[in-house]
């Protein structure tokens, strides 16, 4: 960290502080935290892309993962959902991965020839409509159950912070099973890889209400931190925020905030030191070795493959666990609102902005751009009122001008990737 | 029998033909410029959705001055139109963007990324000036054969439907990918684009301009990614972000038939639409007819519910790459 | 005397910050052969590109009929006359022999059938394939379109880098018949060989580099005879 950096850091901060006292507190907070949250997820793609050059743009797959672990591990259990359709789920799933086991037991035992493509054609056949008699009933089995506010597998009532390291289980199991298809790829092709397999993990959360009940979202997730409610209830928080002279409703919301920025902080400090060590470890300069000549890594008896592999992995994980915080966040699962505009490429843009290869540039980019996105909405609406000022109101030009300015953000993004790419390529903090 | 043969027309090969032509037109675009430029362009979908944008623009400017295209929908009297705005516009970001990192000689992955700022600022700007709604256009006639029609001519139970939108979809990729091949194979130009796709050092030693062959590709790619945009927004309707959804079946089209392979792009097209169509398909109805009626099946004999139809192209994708990763037709490898 | 008709004077350069060629100079004269030979890593191909403009000259000059052309780009030493088969990668795999040669005559814009014809009176194997792709040719055939295509410009200078490599000594004495042909009908020819014995013997001029620099430089036929070349370079 030098001053240079430092001075960066000072003047994103001084972002957040000018929203606190020209907006309010609260808003200010409300996109620190999400902040923290993104600084997580570019850390993520920075270890996969920073390090070891892997182009990932499936990082809303993972970030849903680690949203699906939340619910889980955490939502309350329903009742009778495992016992009318648990092993049936189970078992289902089980004759799946035994379908795909046995297809690729068949491709490497066999020896090549109709009969090897004969036997896996049969083998996957057999396997998916077994797979589909067993799953079918119990889905529809459980599905059945309480379908106003359940109809799902249910949680299993674990404390939520529990769920943020199986968030990053979760995604770190679907990277490997990703990883060992994909990873032997040309860079481009792994880029549509992941982009496909993401739009896939998210297909399966809105189709299978079973699981985590779809597009009709579950709601109310336990939190790790106090309810406003009950803080606006407590004598002794309203004798506390009456000391500071605040209304204990703002009192109250910024508090929990507050906790929520406290836990996040945290967890971005643990691994941004933890990326850190790895960095100047013999296994990140080696990373890096590969990053820069693959071939002579290569060479020098460097099990490439199995390198990207255990970056891959490891990013994805910390994509995870950041994605179960932010449904933590939320206390709840929306599957329909993950774009890849948003959950994707928004964070590529901040890797890119921050400065690929270098932790503390992801962080940045990570407060940096997010806080940009949430205020280029009323900054493009402010510019719009004063563009559209002149014209007469009522005017289609005009009412179509501000009814558009909303969606001045990709533009903008668009145009600050363009420009950091174009004129200052290696970030704002870039690789030591 | 008869029964399920119509059945199977109407509900399979129609419309996979419909949207197999659709997404051949797209992955052309996408392999040309693979091809010749070298990276995987990201911003192809939003390039679709901008230049049906236009198209449907220049539609309404058309619908109230009065001319219609009678018959046939107005967007093809349009579509000139969006094509030379969409060209215009591509060139302008090949210009302002893309032209300095291929000075460069950038690595395609560089490319790939600031492809990806292209797609915001072009996703951007089509949500800007025409928004998120569903925006429908299409006019003229409905049908070619409508299903009561095909019914009362061949006394069979089962009708065919055939929409114009599906007729003129695949004639306009007939004459759009004949054209493309003759140029390709015929003309001086074309033929310096093949040379330059092959080997670029040896193009550039028979003195081939390689501005102008990325000028051309560029405005071939912008005219195809606008015909294909606007032939699915007619067959469907335009919604800016189903276009950029387009974008995962498209570059899968591309990949299986071998990128830099303009016939492979068709080929793939098909391969993967009619695998779309074909596995989310209930087939009931077609079994139904086939099989005794005592032994027609309950369920739908659905493989999968239609909005996995992305993990239908995926996997294909996936398979091709573990297993033939130049694709059907040797596209290139690096 | 006269000046000769391309020169590559004095070049110094390499591709990084380390030079490949000191003070090295290469000359050919109107409808001769020059031929550069030497041993591996010394840095034969690469004046060769320093002819054609492929490689930044920190120092020297290239001449093509007492114009100097040193600050030219290779596409603009087309323009001019000159002509360059690389080594690989010498022709369009994909597309067919006679859409090669086409693309060899694309700056031109007078009617280029005469020579073509040409062409393949030279090459008659290639009038056969001429609607086959050039990637299906065999090794020989192929280093025949790559010589053809360049020959489609009209070149004063042919440049050729081991237009032999990988090809069987039948095949090579072929190829060098028909480079002499070439030479014969006023075109100058400059190419780099490994098959240093046999290039020699069809040199008016012969240069002998070792790292970077001149080392021998005579006609073909004296340094065949140059005891000191023939032990050195020439195996005995």
């Amino acid at each position: 960290m030098n001053r240079k950096n430092l001075t960066l850091f000072a003047l994103v901060a001084l972002l957040f502080i000018g929203t606190g006292f020209f907006q309010s507190w609260n808003s200010s907070l409300g996109i620190l935290n999400m902040a923290l949250i993104s600084a997580i997820m570019a850390l993520g793609v920075n270890l996969q892309w920073g390090y070891a050059g892997l182009f990932n743009v499936g990082v809303m797959g993972f970030v849903a993962l680690g949203g699906l672990a939340v619910v889980l591990a955490s939502a309350e259990p329903a009742p009778g959902a495992w016992n009318a359709g648990g092993m049936g789920i189970v078992l289902g799933l089980m004759l799946g991965a035994l379908t795909i086991g046995g297809a690729i037991l068949v491709w490497r035992g066999m020896s090549k020839g109709k009969a090897r493509v004969l036997v896996l054609i049969g083998v996957l056949l057999a396997g998916f409509f077994a797979f589909r008699a067993v799953f079918d009933p119990a889905v529809t089995a459980i599905e059945a159950i309480n379908p106003a506010v359940q109809g799902n597998i249910g949680g299993l009532g674990l404390p939520v912070l529990l769920a943020w390291p199986l968030g990053g289980l979760l995604a770190a199991a679907a990277a490997w099973a990703i990883g060992k298809t994909a990873l032997g790829l040309r860079s481009d092709y792994l880029a549509i890889a992941t982009l496909g397999i993401a739009e896939i993990v998210l297909a399966v959360m809105k189709n299978e209400d079973w699981l985590a009940r779809g597009v009709k979202n579950v709601i109310s997730l336990p939190r790790p931190v106090p309810y406003e409610v009950d803080l606006q209830q407590s004598p002794g928080f309203l004798a506390w925020a009456a000391d500071w002279g605040m209304d204990p409703v703002t009192a109250s919301s910024i508090v929990v905030k507050l906790c929520y920025a406290g836990l996040f902080g945290a967890v971005l400090v643990a691994l941004v030191v933890l990326s850190e060590l790895a960095l100047k470890s013999p296994w990140g300069r080696m990373m890096r070795a590969i990053r820069d000549n693959e071939v002579a890594a290569e060479a020098m008896g460097k099990h490439v493959t199995r390198r990207h592999l255990q970056v891959f992995i490891l990013g994805s994980a910390v994509i995870g666990v950041a994605g179960a915080m932010m449904t933590t966040l939320d206390s709840q699962l929306t599957p329909g609102t993950y774009t890849p505009l948003r959950f994707t490429f928004l964070i590529w843009v901040m890797v890119i902005v921050g400065g690929s290869g270098n932790n503390w540039g992801a962080v940045l980019g990570g407060f940096l751009i997010w806080w940009l996105w949430v205020m280029v909405e009323p900054i493009g609406l402010g510019l719009m009122s004063a563009v559209t000022a002149g014209m007469a109101d009522g005017s289609w030009l005009k009412v179509h001008l501000q009814d558009s300015a909303a969606h001045m953000r990709l533009i903008t993004m668009g145009l600050v990737l363009l420009l950091v790419l174009r004129f200052s390529p290696r970030g704002l903090i870039p690789e030591k | 029998m008869l029964n399920a043969l119509v059945a199977f027309l109407n509900f399979v090969f129609v419309p996979g033909l419909a949207y197999g032509a659709q997404l051949a037109l797209g992955a052309l675009g996408v392999t040309l410029i693979y091809g010749i430029l070298r990276f995987s362009n990201f911003a192809h979908g939003d390039t679709m959705a901008f230049g049906t944008m236009v198209t449907i623009l220049a539609t309404w400017g058309l619908q109230s001055l009065g001319i219609s295209g009678g018959v046939l929908p107005t967007a093809l009297i349009a579509l000139p139109f969006g094509i030379l705005v969409t060209a215009l516009f591509v060139l302008g970001t090949d210009r302002l963007v893309y032209r300095f990192y291929r000075k460069q000689k950038a690595a395609p992955t560089i490319l790939v990324i600031v492809s990806l700022g292209v797609m915001f600022v072009m996703n951007g700007l089509v949500r800007f000036i025409i928004g998120v709604e569903e925006q429908a256009f299409a006019d003229g006639g409905r049908f070619l054969i409508t299903a009561g029609d095909f019914k009362a001519w061949t006394g069979l139970k089962e009708g065919l439907a055939i929409r114009t939108t599906q007729g003129i979809t695949v004639v306009t990729a007939v004459i759009v990918v004949v054209a493309l091949f003759w140029f390709l194979g015929k003309t001086r130009t074309g033929k310096s684009m093949r040379a330059f796709s092959d080997n670029e050092d040896l193009a550039l030693l028979s003195g081939i301009n390689p501005e102008r062959v990325v000028q051309v590709t560029w405005i071939i790619a912008a005219a195809l990614a606008t015909i294909a945009g606007v032939l699915y927004g007619l067959d469907k309707s335009f919604k800016a972000f189903t276009y950029f959804q387009l974008l995962l079946p498209i570059f899968a089209a591309a990949i299986v038939g071998g990128l830099g392979s303009p016939l492979g792009a068709i080929a793939g097209g098909f391969v993967i639409a009619f695998s779309e169509v074909t596995v989310t398909y209930a087939w009931k109805k077609v079994v139904t007819y086939l099989v005794p009626a005592d032994m027609a099946p309950d369920g739908l004999l659905q493989l999968m519910s239609t909005d996995y139809k992305f993990a239908v192209s995926f996997a294909i994708l996936i398979i091709v790459l573990l297993f033939m990763p130049t694709g059907l037709f040797k596209g290139k490898s690096v | 005397m006269s000046e000769p008709f391309l020169i590559g004077e004095d070049m110094t350069g390499g591709y990084g910050a380390a030079d490949i060629l000191h003070g090295c100079t290469l000359a050919v004269e109107k409808g001769q052969i020059a031929v550069i030979v030497g041993p591996n890593g010394a840095g034969k191909s690469t004046a060769m590109k320093a002819v054609f403009g492929m490689l930044r000259l920190r120092g020297g000059h290239v001449r093509l009929a007492g114009e100097d052309i040193t600050a030219l780009t290779p596409q603009a030493r087309v323009a001019k006359g000159m002509a360059f088969v690389p080594q690989t990668h010498n022709i369009f795999t994909s597309m067919t022999v006679e859409e090669n040669l086409e693309m060899g005559a694309f700056l031109r814009r007078d009617d280029i059938r005469g020579t073509m014809e040409q062409v393949y009176t030279l090459f008659p194997i290639l009038k056969d394939k001429r609607h086959q792709p050039a990637g299906e040719l065999s090794g020989g055939q192929r280093q025949q379109v790559a010589v053809g295509r360049a020959l489609m410009t009209q070149p004063k200078v042919l440049m050729l880098d081991e237009p032999t490599a990988g090809v069987s000594p039948i095949v090579m004495d072929e190829l060098f018949d028909r480079i002499i042909e070439v030479a014969r009908t006023g075109i100058s020819i400059l190419m780099v060989e490994q098959n240093a014995r046999q290039a020699l013997m069809i040199a008016d001029k012969g240069y002998v580099l070792v790292q970077g620099a001149n080392r021998f430089t005579d006609t073909g036929a004296a340094l065949m005879a140059d005891p000191e070349v023939r032990r050195s370079f020439l195996g005995g």
